[in-house]
């Protein structure tokens, strides 16, 4: 029976293992995955039966999609996995996981190693500190990095890659791995399902084609949810076309944390943002700027904000005092210039360029020159588009800085997502300390299956894992291959369990295709599609969500600063926004994924918030204030703050969770020994 | 509109039901108009959403009449400038102009494999599955830094 719209075709389908998400994070997995099924059944004998479901095109999904300029963490030889996780600990204010943090650092280089021996150009130095670009070097007989080649550092932490096609080269491998038959593109998952038999487990998934009038719904024992971070809750600096140049993707759209949420995973550090600042408008990234060309951002009198503004990182300690004050105190010390007049701020590549060019030959002029460029072209074209608009050559003309409206994910400058179990052989606690963690929840930082959330059989990576960050594409892929290992063991451990859904797929189906048939329902009661009292538009719904978080929440149009009382007029807000996501309309199947894209955004905005509101502190100073307590709080809250949300009763339970450190983060604020 | 098609150079991928920039758009946004009732294009793709458009240049890279070009958002770009690539299987050709009229050509290499090259397990060793759950991949490429262990404080 072929499904029409209004009445899909329901499909069923049960695997071992699904992973939704067809990124950095669910490449990695299904590279890991493929070679341990294998080893699986040569040893056990059991064939897992494995699936990978992505709304997009592999080819080009996630975060990486267009590109990338830099492959962001490479430990290299030169460090410790311990260095690392301090430097993400002290970029996050002191509150992330080291145990997370310590396992990508020890794990991410065999990942970029393989990026390399599959085709991705990687920049090299050689003997006379000359940079080559990745294919060039090659040729020239420089090393790989596995051999022992030297890669061009734009920062302690990144290498300088020719990254338009990292997506695609990455894809080609985890696609390869997998075989056509296990991948299933243009399918959305909206939902996961939990088992009937223990509600804190987890049984499947649904979701819907966009092409079709099909309805998937999958059986699963062990599921990989890692559908990236959230774009496009708060309302953008640009409203017309431009509300599409989204820093992060604009495709990201909660879906990991709300779906997670609505399973009963428990989420952390919720309250975490990162608001980049980046070149004005187009959302050119600033590292290579700042790392590599050495530029300097300053106000429009051209004084150096970072050093003009130095004290303030002193209210701040000890995270103010290390080498690279955490991402968050840069923005503060902008945003004083800002707030006081003084803008608008301006990245001087002018002056950076031309030091530079003073030591450069003539061809390493013209290759610095296109080194600049591709900075832009491998990431961010849109940037080259508004150089070109408004006749922008860096040599010659300074560009302006801003930061963005807040995003929510945790593989970059932020930790926000799922609490996942971590790795046991690295000292993580076993026990907890505060009273009020609901009793159905693990004690302490492992419970058995590394990458398992605190539902059973529902593992994330990437975006998803919070309370780390800093782990970017490699460290994505490499949670993935983590999380492979556990998902095969879980899988295998339970070859014999059945997963019952806990709701008839034909429910499923009326839930899913609800905006569809609510829009067919009144469509005619009208003269105009979109403007009618029985239904809104996803569009509509999106913006009311972006008007709320932005001026209660701490978005742009209040400069980032909220209190007590804004917080509580955004929480009956968004209850009642989310009470009209239910008459949300779909005229097509298009418009079916924006509707349940942005019921994914309300549930991630009412964390954020939720989670903001328990935190009586501004523990991000730069990315948001609480007016009403506007300090860091390193005594009481020095902790984890997580929630879970139960779907049935649409309340969310907010607790404190017990920080450790692993490492010595003193270290960090040392004196330099040389 | 962020991106847009060319009338005079699309050609609805031939008939197909679905065209290359509906294969590879992130965003769900390209859609191909069979009978030309959406644009008043017979066979033509178009964009359907631009304000969501991310400029990813995902559908301009990969359409094979290089049909696909963008006209930067017009709430925030001054009209007149252009960036176009051309890519090829191991490199990229960007073409630069300037709203007042200055080029730029920058040509970058994209990847150093045939595309459709990658063997992802040939070479590499089968894992036991006694070191399933010790740390490590399947795979040792001189990649995993145990790291010194006098630095973890609490073991």
């Amino acid at each position: 029976m072929s499904g029409t719209f209004g009445n899909p075709e329901i499909v069923q389908e049960e695997v071992d293992i699904l992973l939704i998400g067809g990124g950095m994070a669910c490449c990695g997995a299904a590279f890991e995955l493929m070679r341990w099924a294998e080893a699986a059944k040569a040893e056990t004998g059991v064939d897992l039966k494995i699936k990978l479901v992505d709304k997009a095109a592999m080819d080009r999904s996630g975060a990486v999609a267009q590109g990338l300029s830099a492959i962001n963490t490479y430990i290299g030889s030169e460090q410790d996995p311990a260095d690392y996780a301090r430097m993400v600990s002290n970029d996050l204010m002191g509150i992330t996981r080291d145990d997370l943090a310590y396992d990508v650092g020890r794990h991410v280089d065999e990942s970029v190693h393989l990026f390399e021996e599959w085709g991705l150009p990687i920049w090299k130095t050689d003997d006379n500190g000359e940079r080559h670009d990745g294919a060039a070097s090659q040729n020239e007989g420089l090393p790989a990095l596995k051999d022992g080649g030297k890669p061009v550092r734009s920062g302690k932490w990144q290498i300088m890659i020719n990254g338009e096609s990292y997506k695609w080269i990455v894809a080609e491998a985890a696609k390869k791995a997998l075989g056509t038959e296990r991948i299933q593109e243009r399918v959305f998952i909206v939902k996961l399902v939990n088992d009937k038999n223990d509600k804190n487990r987890i049984a499947g998934a649904v979701g819907f084609s966009v092409r079709e009038h099909k309805l998937y719904v999958f059986k699963a024992k062990a599921i990989l949810l890692a559908a990236g971070g959230c774009v496009n809750i708060f309302r953008p600096r640009s409203v017309g076309e431009g509300t599409g140049r989204a820093w992060y993707p604009v495709w990201n759209a909660g879906s990991t944390y709300a779906m997670a949420a609505e399973a009963g995973a428990e989420l952390t550090m919720m309250e975490n943002r990162f608001v980049p600042a980046r070149f004005k408008d187009g959302y050119g990234p600033v590292g290579a700027w700042f790392l590599l060309f050495k530029a300097k951002a300053t106000n429009a009198a051209g004084e150096v904000y970072m050093e003009t503004n130095k004290k303030l990182l002193d209210d701040y300690p000890p995270y103010g005092q290390a080498a690279v004050p955490a991402s968050c105190l840069r923005n503060h010390l902008m945003l004083k210039e800002m707030k006081e007049g003084r803008g608008p701020i301006y990245m001087d590549t002018v002056t950076a360029l031309a030091k530079m060019r003073e030591t450069l030959t003539p061809r390493e002029v013209k290759h610095l020159e296109a080194e600049a460029w591709e900075d832009f072209l491998d990431m961010c074209i849109g940037q080259c588009g508004i150089w070109v608009g408004e006749n922008i050559e860096p040599e010659k003309k300074n560009s302006e800085l801003m930061p963005t409206e807040p995003y929510l994910l945790g593989s970059h400058s932020g930790c926000c997502g799922i609490w996942v179990s971590g790795p046991e052989d690295l000292g993580a606690p076993t026990s907890e300390e505060y009273g009020d963690i609901p009793s159905h929840l693990p004690s302490g930082w492992n419970w058995g299956y590394r990458s398992m959330t605190t539902v059973k059989g529902l593992f994330t990576a990437g975006d998803g894992v919070g309370a780390s960050g800093h782990k970017f594409s490699s460290g994505s892929h490499t949670e993935g291959r983590i999380a492979a290992k556990s998902l095969v063991k879980f899988a295998l451990d339970n070859k014999d369990w059945k997963p019952e859904l806990d709701t008839d797929p034909n429910v499923l189906a009326e839930d899913i295709y609800r905006p569809v048939r609510t829009y067919l329902e009144f469509k005619d009661y009208t003269t105009a599609i979109d403007v009618n009292p029985n239904y809104i538009t996803p569009k509509m719904l999106q913006f009311r969500l972006q008007k709320i978080m932005d001026e209660y929440v701490a978005g742009v149009a209040t400069y980032y600063t909220t209190n007590a009382h804004m917080l509580k007029v955004a929480e009956d807000k968004l209850e009642m926004l989310k009470e009209d996501a239910l008459k949300m309309r779909a005229k097509d199947l298009h418009e079916l994924l924006r509707a349940w894209e942005n019921y994914h955004r309300i549930l991630t905005a009412e964390a954020h918030m939720k989670h903001i509101q328990f935190r009586e502190e501004s523990r991000y100073p730069g990315f948001y204030y609480r007016m009403d307590k506007n300090f860091v709080d390193e005594q009481n809250w020095k902790c984890f703050v997580n929630s879970i949300y139960d779907k049935d009763g649409k309340k969310w339970t907010v607790f404190k969770r017990k920080h450790v450190d692993l490492v010595d983060k003193s270290k960090l604020f040392k004196p330099a020994k040389h | 509109m962020p991106t847009f098609v060319r009338t005079d150079k699309c050609d609805g991928c031939k008939g197909g039901d679905k065209t290359a920039c509906m294969y590879i758009c992130p965003h769900d946004l390209m859609k191909l108009d069979k009978d030309g009732s959406e644009t008043g294009h017979v066979m033509r793709a178009f964009n359907q959403e631009p304000k969501q458009c991310w400029e990813c240049y995902s559908c301009v890279k990969i359409c094979p009449q290089n049909a696909i070009e963008a006209r930067h958002y017009a709430d925030i770009v001054p009209l007149g400038g252009s960036v176009q690539p051309l890519r090829s299987s191991d490199s990229i050709l960007w073409t630069i102009k300037f709203r007042n009229g200055t080029m730029k050509r920058f040509k970058f290499p994209i990847r150093t494999t045939p595309e459709g090259s990658i063997e992802p397990y040939n070479g590499k060793p089968l894992p036991k599955m006694a070191d399933i759950t010790k740390p490590g991949f399947f795979t040792q490429e001189n990649g995993f830094r145990a790291g010194n262990p006098a630095e973890l404080i609490r073991k």
